[in-house]
């Protein structure tokens, strides 16, 4: 994001939307961020989640299988070939007619094509793979599509955006719909939108995927989280993907 | 009696009437028999490492960095309510407002897909609520 003259602004349309919910338009989470934390993702030799495009760059060439298949054999040029795939997940896999995100379809390819063994989340080659992808949509507008196919897993996932839950009672759009700009603690709350993953966490320490930051969020009003990969996070992914269309990714993101 | 204070009881009584069906946990008197301790009841308010009052309501008097605004001021709430007010208030403040962000403090009821750490757990123990309840009537204008 070089348009940093731009985020001044941002913010005040941020604020001024936040006294009219009928106009919700979509603000990055990058707007609510102290400068510093900014400043590390603007600069591309700082940001801490750099390394693993690198390490994902290194892993295009790798076979999954001994004399197996790269991910190059079939993707000769990384930045022609992957361009604006990630902005487009979750999407609906044309082979298995599933519903999958970017993370599911590394591995069905890992698996299919090259013969490995699928990689578990958290494991730093799936984020590194996720994180080199998700790298050439950066600048580029979220568009996942909503079809007939997606929009009932579309539906699903608002549901459980707007559902209370856990010891604290809260649904997600209690806070990032309803609050969203306001001061939790000396925090600003943010919209909760997943156009920067994975990101780099300040709070963690290290870099963590969509569904790794919706565990940590349910923790935090003491709720049981759904299952990686579940058709829950699916849904709720999926649902996130779509309310903030139009937002540039930002992969790879750093957050507080 | 305040116009305020009328107000509570009425509420109160719409909601004792329906307290088999209600959204919230209705209580009228003291939770324990041992007097809330208000400096007890500062240290819990304030505690950073918990779902505590701060986090989302400011008391501008009190020297804590990073105050929440998510609710309102509790700066003088004391000139404002009563300590039966104010606990209600913190035990379920669905009885109030069944919409209401602010979590009950000292009531499971209707709480969903809670985590296995915190099941059948409320976030308050019953002395946690008289102690804090007893701080903010320290809080006059």
């Amino acid at each position: 994001m070089k348009a940093n003259f731009l985020w001044p602004a941002l913010i005040c349309a941020a604020f001024g939307a936040a006294a009219d919910t009928q106009d919700f338009r979509p603000v990055s989470g990058y707007a609510f961020m102290e400068p510093a934390t900014r400043d590390l993702q603007d600069d591309d030799f700082l940001n801490p989640a750099m390394f693993l495009v690198e390490a994902g760059t290194g892993l295009w060439d790798q076979p999954w299988l001994t004399g197996g298949a790269t991910c190059r054999s079939c993707h000769q040029d990384i930045v022609a070939d992957m361009r604006g795939v990630a902005a487009r997940y979750p999407q609906i896999d044309a082979a298995s007619g599933r519903l999958v995100n970017l993370e599911m379809k590394i591995n069905t390819e890992i698996q299919s094509k090259s013969g490995g063994v699928p990689l578990t989340e958290g494991a730093q080659d799936l984020l590194a793979l996720s994180a080199l992808i998700g790298f050439q949509s950066r600048g580029m507008p979220m568009a996942v599509a909503v079809t007939p196919d997606t929009q009932p897993w579309i539906d699903k996932g608002e549901q459980i955006f707007q559902t209370r839950r856990g010891q604290l009672n809260l649904s997600c759009a209690n806070c990032h719909e309803d609050h969203w700009g306001e001061k939790l603690r000396g925090d600003t709350i943010s919209q909760g939108h997943i156009n920067d993953f994975p990101i780099y966490r300040l709070a963690w320490g290290e870099v963590g995927s969509r569904q790794r930051m919706f565990t940590w969020c349910m923790e935090s009003v003491r709720s049981e989280p759904f299952a990686y990969g579940s058709d829950a996070f699916l849904a709720l992914e999926i649902y996130l993907a779509v309310r903030g269309t139009g937002l540039l990714v930002e992969t790879p993101g750093v957050r507080r | 009696m305040t116009v305020a204070k009328w107000q509570f009881f009425m509420v109160l009584a719409a909601a004792a009437c329906v307290l088999t069906s209600a959204e919230g946990e209705v209580v009228l008197g003291p939770l324990t028999q041992i007097a809330g301790n208000p400096d007890r009841g500062l240290a819990i308010l304030r505690d950073a490492t918990k779902p505590s009052c701060l986090i989302c309501h400011q008391i501008p008097s009190l020297p804590d960095p990073g105050q929440g605004q998510l609710g309102p001021s509790l700066e003088g709430v004391a000139g404002r309510y009563s300590a039966e007010e104010l606990r209600q208030r913190i035990i379920d403040a669905r009885v109030f407002q069944s919409d209401t962000i602010m979590p009950p403090y000292y009531s499971t009821k209707g709480l969903l897909q809670v985590g296995r750490r915190w099941l059948g757990q409320t976030i308050y123990q019953a002395q946690d609520v008289e102690d804090v309840v007893a701080f903010l009537m320290t809080l006059k204008d």
